[in-house]
């Protein structure tokens, strides 16, 4: 037979881009619904399979898509339609109230704690005392100063808190083990004491791995206590079981299982050492159960002794005059500080060091609060979202003085042209952090608060005249601006009026998204420890159950979480934790029916496909009443002051869902990958001035 | 640029599966890797051969550094070290090229550790330079096998034992 074949060769097939072959893949493959939540480094994927399966009809939730015109078309209708046929006033759930312990309650518990250490630090030589583990535990927390626990139950950590019934340590329950970690993660950010939470087996313990990557990312000292399945059934694939260490070990700053009863107590010890010396983080213990009902001897503490884990004691006195005599030497100087400031209570430090050298400082978004907003001296905050006057100051500098900042790409924007005219000094406890990104011209390692200690003895007073008017100038000409004459609520506006009547004294705790970078624009932080947020992990959902941790921590002070309508969609359910507790967190909801952030990037980068960013969104104020919270719902702006000022006045958890204009950006920007000088938005800025 | 990075750890379960979670977490590449106990029951001696430019070893160096259950780590480039790779090779050795792949093998200092009627299995120590060019020496007659260690280093005592 003769085969001939004719014609040209084919055609190489098209150039396809990776979302597309992914989607194209998945299509193939007979997928036709596809389930997920969107966010930056997935929004190409989103975009195809807006494309792809809006071809196929297949889309769910947002069938239509979006294009530019119907977007600008929608307006807020759907917002100004509340549910009809619900209770419109508050629903009280709770009469008594009871948010600190009271005098003879805390001696009581000081008693009990008291005769706990003493037991266990000086048991009497002659007849051994003998106890479970699970009682190990509780009294070695309590010999570490732990007052406050969160956590959830399980079968595995039943022993466990058997004993914590009878503990002088108040337990907070959550409705999910990652409210949990994250009350766990705020209460440590808001005292600067060990986190602990406490979770089952298995899912108890997966559900806090979102918790604990965001301690991870913002050296957050927390303890996880996890309960596991026997020993004998480990591996076996037991009911519960799962591989705890090895799932969070890249998420943890150290964990360990404990294997061997008699090591109960020392390894807890050590987790507290661990997490809450040197660059601090989350460390977990994994306890099976047969650990928690052992009956041990009880031992006198041992001094804690790590060969692998040395903190650092000294500070180099040579990279101290080095980094003296560059400070001392530069026109035009710029301290560049982070979270490291504030974990090391290094911010009286820093600002008696920017008065004394005369050097303007710009904080990161953890940073916040390190130097009083206030200040002459405050740049506020740099980065993607930062001031101009900061980007531009960073970028135009001869010397860039890092202290306790890791120069994230959020930060930095295109490392290549960071602060490109600069030395640079860099001040951090973690050797790792020091040239990870951009080389250091002087790196010192130390911790914050002792380095800035030595380098006040050495640096001295300089005017720079030059370098502050031209800071002046940018600060003139590109400060924080919103149209405030909008006839829509302005999310900017909701802030400042938060702002304005709190007397910028309130702990501000907030989500993930557009709300977030408003809140660190527009509220002023004064003191360290007053902005709770998640930085580096970014972690949605964060809001509420972190200001029930800072309310836990903060009694009687006023703890608000400004949140976004899809983070406190994602983690809402701890309202309950709220009311049963009687922790009066006040949640204002900048709503915009949107993943608001995303949004933003699909407008400006997706050509304004709102590929899955749109939500249906539950009535927030019904919502709140059905948990037994107070909700109050804000459609036009002049209700914003009164609804504001009647939520400071409420001493109930308090939910203020804002309808706020719903396309609002977040400016200036500097699209990523792009140099810090280069933002979007500046024109804005001056269109509006 | 090869490093030799040599690494004391605690002799816990976990620490392995803790520095390749790592390796592979913050994107280094890993050469070769070698586990084994040392005098002390302990601790273990790691030795790890990375390949990357100075900035990017000095991070894996302090990266490692920063595992709890790592006590030392110490990166070998620029100091004079003894390093040693453990092969064994099965070569196809028909008998009459056996001649031949003996005197070969004596060339190599390596040693004959099995025979059979095809096949002679070869155990080949030294450098990794050595090992590399037995093979393309073994290569032409037929290699069916190839086992190595990896490395394993040491300074020397002349130059670089400061400590």
């Amino acid at each position: 037979m003769n085969l001939s074949i004719s014609g040209p060769p084919a055609a190489p097939p098209p150039p396809m881009t990776g979302n597309l072959v992914i989607v194209k893949t998945l299509l193939a493959l007979g997928v036709d619904t596809v389930f997920g939540y969107i966010g930056a480094s997935v929004m190409p994927l989103f975009d195809a399979i807006t494309t792809v399966y809006k071809r196929q009809s297949k889309c769910s939730g947002n069938s239509d898509g979006y294009n530019s015109s119907q977007i600008n078309n929608s307006g807020s209708s759907e917002f100004n339609s509340p549910v009809s046929g619900l209770p419109s006033e508050p629903v009280y759930g709770i009469v008594e109230f009871r948010n600190e312990l009271t005098t003879t309650e805390n001696s009581i518990i000081e008693d009990i704690r008291r005769q706990r250490m003493t037991e266990t630090n000086a048991p009497s030589p002659a007849k051994p005392i003998r106890k479970p583990g699970s009682q190990i535990i509780v009294d070695t927390l309590v010999e570490q100063g732990v007052e406050v626990m969160f956590g959830y139950l399980g079968g595995v950590v039943l022993p466990l808190f058997d004993k914590l019934y009878d503990a002088p340590i108040r337990f907070i329950i959550p409705r999910h083990e990652q409210g949990g970690c994250h009350m766990a993660d705020a209460y440590a950010r808001a005292t600067g004491k060990v986190g602990v939470v406490v979770a089952t087996s298995g899912p108890g313990a997966t559900n806090l791995t979102t918790g604990l990557a965001t301690a991870m990312m913002d050296s957050i000292p927390l303890v996880a206590i996890t309960g596991q399945v026997r020993t004998d059934l480990i591996g076996n694939d037991a009911f519960q079981e799962a591989d705890t260490t090895g799932i969070t070990r890249p998420i943890t700053k150290h964990n360990s299982i404990v294997k061997d009863p008699n090591r109960l107590a020392q390894t807890i010890r050590e987790a507290f050492y661990i997490a809450s010396t040197g660059r601090p983080g989350p460390v977990l213990v994994d306890i099976p159960v047969d650990m928690q009902v052992a009956e041990i001897e009880v031992k006198p503490a041992e001094p804690v002794n790590l060969p692998g884990y040395k903190v650092r004691s000294r500070v180099h006195n040579r990279q101290i005059s080095l980094a003296a005599e560059a400070i001392n030497a530069s026109q035009k100087p710029i301290l560049y500080v982070g979270g490291g400031i504030i974990i090391a209570n290094a911010a009286a430090e820093l600002s008696e060091l920017a008065h004394k050298a005369n050097i303007p400082v710009t904080m990161t978004l953890l940073g916040l609060g390190s130097i009083d907003q206030g200040s002459e001296l405050s740049l506020d905050m740099l980065g993607m979202h930062g001031s101009a006057y900061a980007n531009f100051a960073v970028q135009e500098c001869d010397l860039l003085i890092a202290v306790g900042a890791r120069f994230d790409d959020r930060v930095t924007g295109k490392l290549k042209t960071f602060a490109s005219k600069a030395k640079i000094i860099h001040i951090d406890i973690d050797p790792a952090s020091i040239a990870k990104n951009l080389p250091a011209d002087i790196p010192v390692v130390g911790d914050a608060k002792e380095t800035l200690v030595e380098l006040l003895r050495e640096v001295q007073h300089r005017d720079r005249p030059e370098w502050f008017a031209q800071i002046a100038e940018w600060k003139k000409k590109y400060p924080f601006r919103y149209d405030k004459r909008a006839h829509a609520i302005k999310p900017q506006f909701v802030i400042e009026e938060i702002l304005r009547q709190t007397n910028g004294e309130a702990t501000i705790v907030t989500g993930v998204g557009q709300h977030q970078m408003w809140t660190a624009q527009f509220y002023r932080f004064k003191r360290p420890r007053q902005f709770i947020t998640s930085g580096g992990l970014g972690t949605m959902g964060f809001g509420l159950p972190a200001a029930i941790g800072a309310q836990v921590a903060l009694p009687g002070q006023t703890v608000i979480d400004i949140d976004g309508d899809s983070s406190f969609n994602m983690t809402m359910n701890e309202l309950c934790t709220a009311v049963q507790y009687e922790l009066p967190v006040k949640v204002c909801i900048i709503n915009n029916g949107y993943m608001g952030m995303v949004r933003q990037w699909q407008q400006l980068f997706y050509g304004k496909r709102y590929s899955c960013s749109s939500l249906k969104n539950p009535d927030f104020a019904t919502v709140a009443r059905a948990f037994g919270a107070v909700g109050m719902t804000v459609t036009e702006k002049k209700g914003v002051a009164d609804a504001v000022a009647a939520m400071l006045a409420e001493t109930h958890p308090c939910v203020v869902d804002f309808h706020v204009d719903r396309e609002e950006n977040v400016w200036p920007m500097v699209p990523a990958g792009k140099s810090l000088h280069e933002m979007n938005g500046l024109d804005i800025f001056e269109s509006m001035a | 640029m090869k490093h030799i990075l040599s690494a004391l750890v605690l002799n816990r379960p976990g620490v392995l599966a803790h520095v390749a979670g790592m390796f592979a977490a913050r994107a280094f590449n890993i050469d070769s890797l070698t586990v084994g106990r040392t005098d002390d029951p302990e601790l273990s001696r790691m030795t790890i051969v990375v390949i990357g430019d100075d900035r990017v070893v000095e991070q894996v160096r302090k990266q490692l550094a920063k595992i709890v259950s790592i006590v030392k780590v110490q990166d070998f480039a620029g100091q004079d070290v003894v390093a040693r790779d453990l092969m064994l090779v099965s070569v196809s050795a028909p008998p009459e090229k056996r001649p031949e792949i003996l005197a070969l093998i004596e060339m190599f200092n390596a040693k004959v550790v099995d025979i059979g009627p095809k096949f002679v299995m070869v155990e080949v120590c030294g450098p990794e330079t050595k090992i590399e060019a037995f093979i393309d020496a073994a290569r032409s007659y037929g290699i069916r096998n190839v086992v190595r260690t990896g490395t394993v280093a040491m300074a020397r005592y002349s130059r670089s034992q400061s400590e």
